[in-house]
């Protein structure tokens, strides 16, 4: 039963509040791309077990999209940014990287 | 390597030197330096694929490679439900194939998996859920898959404790398999790992693969926590972990690892003899032989590899099942737990070759794998062996790529 | 016997006698009460039988863990099986009766079983009962089935209500023993939100029942204080009768408070489930004691040793006049003495360590009892009741030596921390050589969304059995300032593992000894296991079902997996335990399910219509959480006539369809048609103020998702309408489109499905009923089809389509909705002379049909795109990006051979089934039968008079007239032709009038 930070009204969210988005910072590939980069984008997802970029949106409470980091395997959350974010912020890397020096980077 | 038969006639006999005869189920060797076939994950799928590579192939020189125990992931998490009533030509092919296999499967591999076709029931809810299963029906009798769409009064008559009068979701008719039903969860594992083992292969647990060798794109060999292994193929078949497997041969596949959550009642006496899935108030359940009810809920919706589920799904799920059975609101939930399942785009399975020269996977069953066990291994033996399988053929990884799917949920059903 | 003493009591108050039953026979208890002292009171030991060999069962222990004590409690729609004795309090009247017997708890045909035991060992149906094949089901599992479960099945429907309750503190503790008031005492001296949970009805725990000294006083002292002190504190919250069942990620605790449990019927509800979010958790949940194994320790009369001290100072009740006392450990010799101080005799403590020369066991002989050092209990005599025991030298094979009458057996193994909470999130454990117990790893603990460590564990819960040290555990566990409370206790000398006894004992011995006596799993069970390669502790549990019972191993676990450890020769940490699940106890369902039951199952959402189609006869279908009107029955009118006659009223008359549920979002922006154009296949940015159009919705993976008609409002807004059940979804992947992809594009959406009230006025005397309100201009030169105006009509604020789903001329009103029962009214009233008729979704469907328009769901099912359904007109070849389009772009997405809408017509005018395939010539390399197509609606259209059908045929269009086969049950085929799917006016005339 997670709580995430929304990043927009600053509440605690619960789960129940939430809806999952899938993986974050994905590129979107439209009309013009390869059968693989299509493929990638929309089937071939990061699935790591580990530090994990996603969205989520305060479907029941200010309705805003929003992106976390979260460990997979343990369930800690590293820290929530807005949805209009092209990468996540330095801090919140530099704070995964503390935490999980094995980290490989969010790429 | 011939395994003692059992039967109550050895039974009996053991009985008189208190059981101290017994030997192992399976032998626990150590992993030898190369094997022609290796397959990582000794669960259901795995040891079936073993299992028909050798009864179906000849091939022996098999090692079976466990992280952790034989039959301990999904396999021994499930609700232990087998039917085959699928939509899409594809689905019902493999799982019909799996279920007569459970027919015989206690006789083939002499250990009592305790296959009980006692027949199961999908609910019609609403009218379009109904419409979905008349569908399913019809495409089910092309596919040589025995279902017929039921009335209420017959619903009532197969589940005496089933609420059909709503008041928000009346049960309007079933889609009814006859010959579906349950098995032992464990048994499955155990008894292929004991066959297994009888034919000379080797099942090695407590052995987590640390690295995937390959050469020129070919496979090579795997390196584990007990040394390194040679192989010419090598099957990975391993759920949840599917990914993490991948990402070690260097390619990626579409699938996601979310957690899958069930319960059960404490025991009470018979009274269900059927199971019965209620799809769109998302509960099913069945009693096993000792009494349980057993429950299946939802999955979360979020990557998750840690066998623990959010709660809410609980509620959902003993809520509806409370609306479709309401005696069960006076049981008590004994234990829930959570699996990790591997869901891909379409929610339907990847039998399939990989970028890798001789790798192949087994992964995607996500919330349905247990009833398509021996099918499961049936094609993915097959197609290691023969690098085709007509069972396997629509199952491939690379079917997103043409827009190819096999999409279970569009007859209202869910992938249980 | 087991009996009620003259004097003591301390949770009874004997001024308050209570009748209830056991198996219809009348008995008396006390106020304070729980079902299994009342029922030892009156000497009743034997309360069932178990699981697999049926043999006779009497209470083992005196809380949460007890294995045996079962029972049916309750009549009726308050009939619950399996409630536990020990943790159920006595209340007036409680009907109680025995389970897994048959004819009766004495005599029970099925300890036939126990005759057959050796031939019945752990795991012996995996091995058998294969042949003849059919037998399992048939013969076997009816069989294994009948004698297997427990409790008896509830028949009635539940009379209780439940309830959802939600809290959050910074601190929640679970246990109210001294380590937990101690810690509450701590947390809420620092003015943190504390709560502090016990899942009995009393406070003080084992401290009390042991007479321990705390601060000077008696420890029943201490802890009536220490909770009057807490009750003090407005920042803490006590609750009693409230169980920590199940810890979840990030500090979700959930709690189930039984309210009315021991207070049926009084109106409140039976038990609330409360959802916690706690910022951290301390478990002082306390240590459960360990049974011993030797021959015969299954027998009723043999009790756990604290569960004795438990009855006899709690309640005042002897479990037996002579009790045997057997250990390995110093405690049990407290037990011993709580006996003497009530009079009872102990014949002998038997312990199984070489020497014990500990302060407690000198002040047993010091008052005369007889200690047996070095020894063991070889067999336990007696059936239905302990009448005896014999002892053994410990070390030895089990040589009988002697021989000493009692009717019950107090025995102590030591003691195992209730670690539940502390592992159901992840935290690990640690093995405690010097105590043989499994006990929290402070340096693992479970981690909560911050990464740090969310549970504590303190006093017994942590592995320290010494009050003393448990108080300061606590204390400073809690963050306490200043000195911890100081108890004085005595030293307990050191504990000897004893796994089984006597340590030589051979198979016939270790058949006899029970680990699990619920599902009789006897120490030789798990030797079977291990030496068939069950090595794994989670293989023995499954093969063996050690632990699986009711109350999921509270007392065998350990046991079992020490037997398991020795017979593979490896280390018990080595072994590990099974994953700690929750609940810690079984809760009711209903508790989980809440309030949520029958019509409020779900929320339901209603038109402003919706009282109005309730009193007229609505035949409902659920459509997302609406309901909606299938039609509307008439006194004595079948449905299928219904529907026929409101589509004929409609065709030839006029009709009125609440059309509120559809989806109305508005898009509004600089940049809104440049975002429609995406989210649309066709093009929304050209549409010119004042129209209307229909657009189809895909998936990004290109599958058709939704349709509707979008209307342009104004310049920068547009209004779409979506299918009754897209509203949500589709306004939510707007706002995924916007917020996380084109987030710099000037749009805004709203979602104001329930702002409108919306009817559908269809018919060829539509006009006239419009007209006849007044208001608006309605005619054909003013207000041509695929137009909108705005306006009032008869009085009423109203927004008017011109758009039809059903073919006739038709109009869509939308007013607010707070008018809409009165607008949908004055159309009733309006149109009387014209014929009005509401008509419910099946007659929409039907008419759409007729009409050859799809709709989502039937003719599309997540599979379909829109090429498939002839919608190429739809689709903008000028656009060069849409949300699906590269995705259509896919080789098999733009095969040729995809199967593409038609119409069907029965070669004989009947209808065709419902999802009917059209086979093709074969079969395929799986040995299925080959398909070339299938129904995707299919109807009796009253219109016409016959069958009519939409379907998917490979290459259908090209096909017209060609006619397919399909197979229906029976072995039957319907033939049926290939034709246009528009069957009713083809031209559109009777839409633009």
């Amino acid at each position: 039963m997670l709580t995430l930070e929304c990043p927009c009204c600053g509440v605690k969210a619960e789960e129940t509040e939430l809806q999952a988005g899938g993986e974050a910072h994905l590129k979107r590939y439209g009309p013009g791309s390869s059968d693989e980069e299509f493929d990638g984008y929309m089937f071939s997802r990061k699935n790591p077990r580990g530090v994990h970029f996603e969205r989520w949106r305060h479907a029941y409470g200010c309705g805003k999209w929003f992106l976390a980091a979260r460990c997979t395997a343990t369930l800690e959350v590293f820290g929530t940014y807005p949805a209009q974010s092209k990468e996540p912020p330095a801090e919140l890397q530099a704070k995964i990287k503390a935490k999980r020096p094995g980290w490989e980077g969010w790429k | 390597m011939a395994m003692k038969r059992y039967s109550v006639f050895a039974i009996a006999k053991e009985a008189m030197s208190y059981h101290q005869g017994w030997e192992r189920a399976w032998r626990a060797p150590a992993p030898k330096r190369k094997y022609d076939v290796v397959i990582v994950g000794a669960g259901g799928h795995g040891l079936a694929t073993a299992y028909y590579l050798g009864k179906n192939y000849g091939i022996t020189n098999v090692a079976i490679i466990e992280k952790g125990w034989l039959g301990g992931g999904n396999t021994g998490r499930n609700t232990t439900i087998i039917r085959s009533n699928y939509l899409q030509d594809p689905s019902a092919a493999i799982y019909e194939k799996a279920r007569s296999l459970y027919e015989t499967m206690s006789q083939d591999l002499n250990y009592n998996v305790m296959f009980s076709p006692r027949g199961l029931l999908m609910l019609g809810q609403t009218e379009h859920e109904v419409r979905g299963y008349k569908r399913t029906v019809y495409a089910n009798n092309l596919q040589g898959v025995e279902t017929r769409w039921i009335e209420p009064a017959e619903v009532k008559k197969l589940v005496p404790i089933i609420n059909i009068d709503g008041p928000r979701y009346p049960v309007l008719g079933a889609l009814y398999q006859a010959r579906g039903g349950t098995a032992r969860h464990d048994a499955v594992a155990w008894g292929y790992a004991r066959a297994c083992s009888a034919m000379g292969m080797d099942v090695i647990q407590q052995c987590e693969v640390t690295g995937v060798r390959s050469e020129g794109g070919k496979v090579v060999g795997i390196d584990t926590t007990k040394g390194a292994i040679d192989c010419d193929k090598l099957g990975l078949v391993v759920a949840g972990h599917s990914s993490v497997l991948a990402e070690m041969a260097g390619f990626r596949l579409p699938i996601e690892s979310l957690a899958l959550q069930a319960l059960v009642s404490e025991p009470i006496k018979p009274c269900m003899d059927v199971v019965v899935m209620a799809n769109t108030v998302h509960g099913y359940m069945s009693q096993s032989d000792k009494g349980e009810m057993v429950i299946g809920g939802g999955t979360d919706g979020f990557n998750n590899y840690t066998q623990r589920g959010s709660f809410h799904h609980i509620e959902e799920t003993v809520r509806a099942l409370i609306e479709t059975f309401p005696m069960i609101s006076r049981l008590k939930m004994l234990r829930q737990w959570g699996g990790i399942v591997d869901m891909t785009g379409d929610r339907s399975p990847l039998i399939s070759k990989t970028p890798i020269d001789g790798i192949f996977v087994n992964c995607g069953w996500g919330t349905g794998g247990f009833k398509a066990i021996p099918g499961s291994g049936w094609a993915m033996a097959e197609l290691m062996a023969r690098g085709a399988s007509p069972l396997a053929e629509e199952f491939s990884m690379y079917r997103f790529r043409e827009g190819k799917f096999i999409d279970e949920s569009v007859a209202a059903g869910v992938a249980h | 016997m087991s009996t009620r003493l003259q004097k003591g009591g301390r949770l009874i108050d004997r001024t308050k006698p209570l009748s209830f039953s056991f198996n219809g026979k009348r008995m008396r208890g006390f106020a304070g009460d729980t079902l299994a002292s009342a029922l030892l009171g009156q000497d009743q030991m034997m309360v069932g039988r178990s699981f697999k060999y049926h043999r006779p069962r009497g209470v083992i222990a005196s809380g949460a863990e007890e294995p045996n004590g079962l029972v049916g409690l309750g009549q009726g729609g308050r009939f619950e099986p399996n409630q536990r004795l020990t943790t159920t309090e006595l209340f007036e009247g409680a009907e109680t009766a025995s389970q897994n017997h048959w004819p009766s708890l004495e005599f029970d045909v099925g300890a036939i079983n126990d005759r057959f035991a050796r031939f019945l060992p752990g795991g012996f149906y995996y091995k058998t009962f294969m042949f003849p094949r059919f037998a399992w089901k048939h013969v076997f599992e009816p069989v294994i089935r009948q004698s297997a479960g427990l409790g008896r099945v509830p028949q009635n429907r539940d009379e209780d209500r439940y309830e959802y309750a939600y809290a959050f503190a910074d601190l929640v503790i679970v246990g109210g023993g001294i380590a937990g008031l101690a810690a509450a005492l701590a947390a809420g001296r620092q003015g943190k939100r504390v709560w502090l949970i016990e899942q009995s009805a009393h406070w003080g725990g084992r401290a009390v029942v042991d007479a321990v000294q705390i601060e000077g006083t008696e420890a029943s002292d201490w802890v009536k204080d220490a909770v009057e002190a807490i009750e003090g504190m407005e920042n803490v919250t006590l609750r009693t009768r409230t169980m920590a069942s199940g810890l979840y990620d990030h500090g979700y605790l959930l709690m189930y408070e039984r309210i009315a449990d021991h207070t049926p019927g009084d109106g409140r509800p039976r038990h609330r489930l409360w959802r916690m979010r706690a910022g951290h958790v301390i478990t002082a949940t306390g240590a459960i004691e360990r049974p011993l194994s030797f021959a015969g320790n299954d027998i009723p009369g043999v009790m756990l040793a604290s569960a004795v001290r438990d009855y006899v100072v709690n309640w005042a009740v002897s479990p037996g006049d002579r009790t045997v006392i057997v250990t390995n450990n110093d405690d049990a010799y407290r037990t011993a003495l709580a006996l003497l101080d009530a009079g009872l005799v102990v014949p002998a403590i038997i312990d199984a360590r070489p020497e014990a020369k500990g302060p407690l066991p000198e002040a047993a002989r010091a008052r005369g009892l007889r200690v047996v050092e070095g020894h063991g209990i070889a067999k336990v005599k007696g059936s239905k009741r302990v009448t005896g025991v014999s002892l053994c030298v410990q070390a030895g094979e089990g040589a009988e030596l002697e021989t000493i009458s009692c009717d019950a057996v107090a025995m102590s193994g030591g003691w195992s921390p209730v670690v539940h909470l502390w592992s159901h999130c992840g935290g690990k454990l640690i093995w405690d050589e010097a105590q043989a117990m499994f006990r929290p790893d402070a340096k693992r603990p479970a981690t909560g969304a911050d990464g740090a460590a969310m549970v504590t564990a303190i006093g017994s819960a942590n592995g320290i059995l010494n009050a003393h040290e448990v108080l300061a555990d606590a204390h400073s566990a809690a963050g306490g300032k200043g000195a911890a409370p100081g108890a004085v206790c005595g030293e307990d000398a050191p504990m000897m593992p004893v796994w089984i006894m006597p340590q030589g004992a051979g198979p016939a011995l270790r058949m006899k000894m029970w680990l699990d006596p619920q599902n009789d799993v006897k120490v030789s069970d798990v030797q079977l296991a291990a030496r068939e390669g069950y090595e794994s502790v989670e293989h023995t549990k499954r093969y063996t079902t050690l632990g699986m019972a009711t109350d999921q191993g509270k007392i065998s676990n350990i046991n079992g997996l020490a037997v398991l450890s020795d017979a593979l020769n490896r280390g018990i940490p080595e072994t590990g335990t099974t994953t700690f699940r929750p609940p810690y106890t079984p809760i009711s369902m209903g508790a989980i399910a809440g309030e949520a039951r029958g019509e409020i199952f779900q929320p339901l959402r209603k038109t402003p219509m919706h009282g109005w189609h309730e009193t007229h006869g609505a035949h409902w279908e659920p459509v997302g959480q609406w309901r909606r009107a299938y039609c509307y029955l008439r006194h004595g009118e079948g449905v299928h006539d219904a529907v026929n006659r409101e589509i004929r009223n409609t065709r030839n008359a006029v009709g009125l369809l609440d059309a509120s549920t559809l989806g109305k979002i508005i898009v509004k922006g600089p940049d809104a048609g440049r975002f429609l154009d995406m989210l649309y296949t066709n093009m929304m940015s050209t549409l010119p103020v004042g129209k209307c159009r229909y657009g189809l919705m895909c998936s990004e993976n290109g599958f058709l998702s939704d349709d509707g008609v979008v209307v342009r409002l104004t310049e920068d807004s547009w209004l779409c309408h979506t299918t009754t059940g897209g509203a949500e979804r589709i306004h939510g992947w707007m706002e995924d489109w916007l917020q996380c992809e084109w987030w710099d594009w000037k749009v805004y959406t709203a979602n104001v499905t329930e702002e409108y009230a919306q009817v559908a006025i269809a018919g060829p005397n539509a006009r006239k009923l419009l007209e006849k309100l007044g208001g608006m201009d309605v005619s054909r030169e003013a207000f041509p089809a695929m137009e909108w105006r705005e306006g009032t009509l008869g009085g009423f604020r109203a927004r008017i389509y011109r758009i039809s789903f059903s073919g006739e001329l038709s109009y869509e009103v939308a007013v607010p909705a707070s008018e809409g029962r009165a607008f949908w009214d004055a159309l009733l009233a309006a149109g009387e002379e014209f014929g009005v008729m509401p008509y419910g979704t099946e007659a929409m469907h039907i008419m759409r049909a007729e009409k050859g328009f799809i709709m989502i769901g039937d003719e599309t099912d997540g599979t379909v795109i829109p090429q498939d359904l002839n919608l190429g007109w739809a689709i903008s070849k000028k656009k060069p990006d849409y949300l699906g389009k590269r995705a259509q772009e896919r080789s098999f997405m733009a095969s040729p051979d995809r199967w593409k809408l038609v119409g069907l017509e029965t070669l004989d005018g009947g209808v065709i089934p419902d999802g009917a395939y059209a086979v093709a010539e074969g079969v395929n390399a799986n040995g299925q039968r080959n398909t070339q197509g299938r129904v995707t609606s299919t109807y009796f259209s009253p219109t016409l008079g016959k069958g009519i059908a939409m379907g998917l045929v490979r290459h259908g269009p090209d096909r017209m007239g060609e006619v397919l086969d399909f197979p229906v049950d029976d072995g039957k085929v319907v033939k049926a032709r290939i034709v246009d799917p528009v069957f009713y006016d083809k031209e559109g005339e009777k839409q633009n009038v």
